[in-house]
């Protein structure tokens, strides 16, 4: 090949390699881009005074007198308001009966949306649910809930040959000539003096626990049952997989029995995540009994099963790429094969191994099909570190599949969901930053 | 072929066909040495099927300089190897024989190898610090040995450094990585290391090929310092440089021992034609 065609395939192949490069990271950026950005949206938000409210009922935070106040000027526009309703309802009474069902069907549904808008009305029962206890606590969503109270969502079937559209009707031109329509745009105009928005930082949802499934309050359930899994199973898969790659790397002999443990150990890698789940609800739960049902203990072993060949293979290669010089030297000053796996080979192998393991972690902290059936619950508080033995808990992972399928309110809460991923997200990014750090701490460290 | 008449070699400059060989100037005898330490009876070594050294027979005698030449491949670092068990390593590697060390048999079925390679220290071909501290490295063979008390290891430190000539240049950065010095240095660290667990018998395989001719003359020298306290056994591809600090010398090839004399007599006078032809250059 001559001087030309070697620069031409040369630089086509730095472009290739660069374009897909530049790709990759694009893709990335269209992935992280969005949960970062409505992630960072469950911490900082515009919150209103039901969510003030909220957290001074639920978690007793906030200034009393602070809140008296602003609650008191809340009250001022929610008094008209009340008094519109007091209004139409009265007047639904002089009404001819045939008239007054009319208006009464349609009427129901505009209490209700006001009711979502900015809390319970007075006259209703007291709700058993937080969620029907507050307005709207964030205000985007509060300006969301206002289109549903001023407009009516209808759907168009006219064209069989066609989608069926959504289009919208004035709940307000309803009511022509009574009444209640002056109440539109009154709640359209004071909505803001009723729910005072206000730009919130609530660092509390990285701490607090949450409050009705996940309606209000934070994740740190989900955050703690995370590190609990995680680092439960790291206990378990740590030293068993070091242990095991020493094996292999210094003791065991090659033969049949040891190129059979390797194979098992390579296919284990590639196992799914779904069936070491259901391995371990059979094994540990049903056959071991290592707790009556779901537990974290569960959950730990089934995730530590998973990442031990991982580790294994990470270990074994960081401790056949310590120099054999090393083993050398010591084993020629009249050391024992364990002393010099334990001062030389290990110590050198530790960036590695260590790299390996946070990685796992990582990996053990992210995975959700393991823990569905050996540890994991979508609702629940925090649990203490006595009751990991018997209890379940939430889990991010779990939970952010949760959120997304079966919560009966997921469109409600979808910036909670966000947050949950963007706190798993981290976490794991972190996991690997840590690892990286590490390795080249400890690296400079040997190197001198 | 045991090592024959063991005559002070006077200071002789000889030539061989087209290579000049250098003898040492003074080789007196030493005191107390010449016994037999290490004592090769039809031993061969196996790598698998292969047998790499064939049925050799020497007495290796004690406080001596014995240098091991040969081409490459003719089993030198074997042989040598074998001599503190460091060919355990190789799993496929076994010896039929008999190697004694002190009239012990170093493959006997209730031998400690561990304890015989704290008789037996060795030095590599590659300079082969650990990671660690240059102190730590020193300490590594004493503490191993059960030896915790700072100030003893730090004498000890001492005493190996100066041995091995190494002492003035790195006394004031004994925490330092072993990695930072230079190649010859760290070669020198390596003996100290070595001599810091106080072995009788010094292996050295090549330990210059990587060295610079400046950081190989210190080696020599050092190895001129220790004749006499220790056995030694070297292996190396310089001609100069086994004539220069062996009393013995063994010429191997093809796994056999094929000459065993004073080094004087290996270079001036070879009895075997191979090891004529090897010393003037005619093949290597
Ligand atoms: N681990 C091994 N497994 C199988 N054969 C080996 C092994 N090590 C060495 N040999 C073979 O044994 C013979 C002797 O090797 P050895 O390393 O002792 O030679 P040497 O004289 O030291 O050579 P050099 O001067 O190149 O270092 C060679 O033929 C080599 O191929
Ligand atoms: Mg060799």
């Amino acid at each position: 090949m001559n001087l030309g065609t070697r620069k031409i395939l040369d630089r086509s192949f730095t472009a290739v390699g660069f374009g897909s490069i530049a790709v990759m990271g694009i893709a990335l950026l269209i992935v992280l881009a969005p949960i970062i950005y409505n992630g960072i949206g469950s911490v900082f938000f515009t919150g209103t005074l039901e969510h003030r409210n909220m957290l001074f009922n639920e978690f007793g935070r906030g200034d009393k007198e602070e809140l008296v106040k602003e609650n008191a000027a809340s009250e001022v526009y929610r008094k008209q308001i009340y008094g519109m309703l007091d209004a139409f309802e009265a007047e639904l009474e002089t009404m001819e009966p045939e008239k007054k069902q009319d208006y009464l069907s349609k009427y129901g549904p505009v209490r209700t949306a006001l009711q979502t808008l900015i809390g319970p009305l007075p006259g209703e029962e007291t709700a058993i649910l937080t969620r029907y206890k507050y307005g709207q606590t964030r205000w985007e969503k509060a300006e969301e809930k206002l289109h549903e109270f001023l407009y009516e969502a209808k759907w168009d079937y006219s064209n069989p040959d066609v989608m069926a559209k959504e289009y919208f009707v004035s709940r307000a031109a309803e009511f022509e000539g009574t009444s209640l329509v002056k109440l539109f745009p009154y709640v359209e105009k004071h909505l803001p003096d009723v729910l005072r928005p206000r730009f919130t930082v609530y660092w509390g949802f990285l701490t607090d626990s949450s409050v009705d499934s996940h309606i209000f309050g934070g994740i740190w359930p989900e955050i703690q049952g995370t590190f609990f899994l995680a680092v439960g199973a790291m206990l378990f898969a740590f030293p068993l997989g070091v242990i095991a790659a020493v094996y292999f790397t210094e003791y065991a002999r090659e033969g049949f029995f040891n190129s059979i443990l390797r194979s098992a150990n390579s296919t284990l890698a590639g196992v799914p995540s779904i069936v070491f789940g259901l391995f371990g609800l059979a094994f540990f739960i049903n056959t071991l009994k290592v707790s009556e049902s779901k537990s974290v203990l569960a959950g730990s072993l089934t995730l530590a099963i998973m990442i031990l060949p991982t580790i294994i293979r990470a270990a074994e290669e960081a401790i056949l790429s310590v120099p054999k010089t090393y083993k050398e030297a010591s084993l020629s000053l009249g050391s024992t094969k364990w002393n010099t796996i334990m001062t030389v080979i290990l110590p050198a192998a530790l960036p590695g191994i260590l790299t390996g393991g946070v990685i796992s972690l990582g990996r053990a902290a992210g995975e959700t099909a393991p823990i569905i059936f050996t540890a994991a619950v979508s609702v629940g508080s925090a649990i203490g570190l006595a009751d990991v033995f018997s209890s379940p808990t939430p889990a991010l992972s779990w939970n952010i599949y949760n959120l997304a399928s079966e919560h009966e309110a997921a469109a409600e809460i979808r910036h909670v969901q966000y947050g949950m991923v963007l706190a798993l997200v981290s976490i794991v990014l972190l996991l690997n930053l840590s690892a990286i750090f590490l390795r080249a701490r400890i690296s400079k460290k040997l190197k001198g | 072929m045991t090592a024959d008449s063991r005559e002070t070699s006077q200071k002789e400059q000889v030539k061989t066909a087209n290579r000049e060989i250098y003898l040492p100037s003074e080789r007196k005898n030493i005191s107390g040495g010449g016994t037999p330490h290490v004592v090769a009876k039809d031993f061969s070594i196996y790598y698998g099927e292969f047998e790499a050294v064939k049925k050799v027979n020497a007495d290796i005698l004690s406080r001596y300089v014995t240098a091991i030449i040969g081409p490459s491949g003719c089993g030198k670092s074997t042989f040598l190897r074998a001599i503190n068990r460091m060919n355990d390593l190789i799993p496929s590697c076994h010896t039929t024989g008999a190697l004694r060390f002190d009239g012990e048999d170093i493959y006997g079925k209730f031998t400690d190898e561990v304890l015989l390679r704290k008789k037996i220290g060795m030095v590599f071909q590659k300079p082969n610090p650990f990671p660690k501290s240059i102190f730590d490295n020193i300490a590594y063979g004493p503490r191993l040995h059960g030896l915790n008390d700072r100030k003893q290891l730090a004498e000890i430190v001492e005493r190996s450094l100066r041995k091995a000539a190494l002492w003035d240049e790195v006394s004031d950065r004994l925490d330092k990585n072993a990695l930072g010095l230079s190649g010859g240095q760290q070669q020198r660290l390596c003996v100290a290391r070595a001599l810091a667990v106080e072995p009788e018998i010094l292996l050295l395989d090549e330990p210059t090929s990587a060295l610079d001719p400046k950081a190989t003359a210190k080696i020599e020298d050092l190895i001129q310092e220790l004749r006499g306290s220790y056995t030694i056994m070297i292996v190396t591809h310089n001609m100069q440089q086994a004539s220069r600090v062996s009393d013995y010398t063994m010429f191997f090839y093809e796994g056999v021992l094929v000459e065993y004399a004073r080094t004087a007599q290996l270079f001036t006078n070879p009895k075997d034609r191979m090891t004529e032809d090897y010393i003037t250059g005619r093949f290597s």
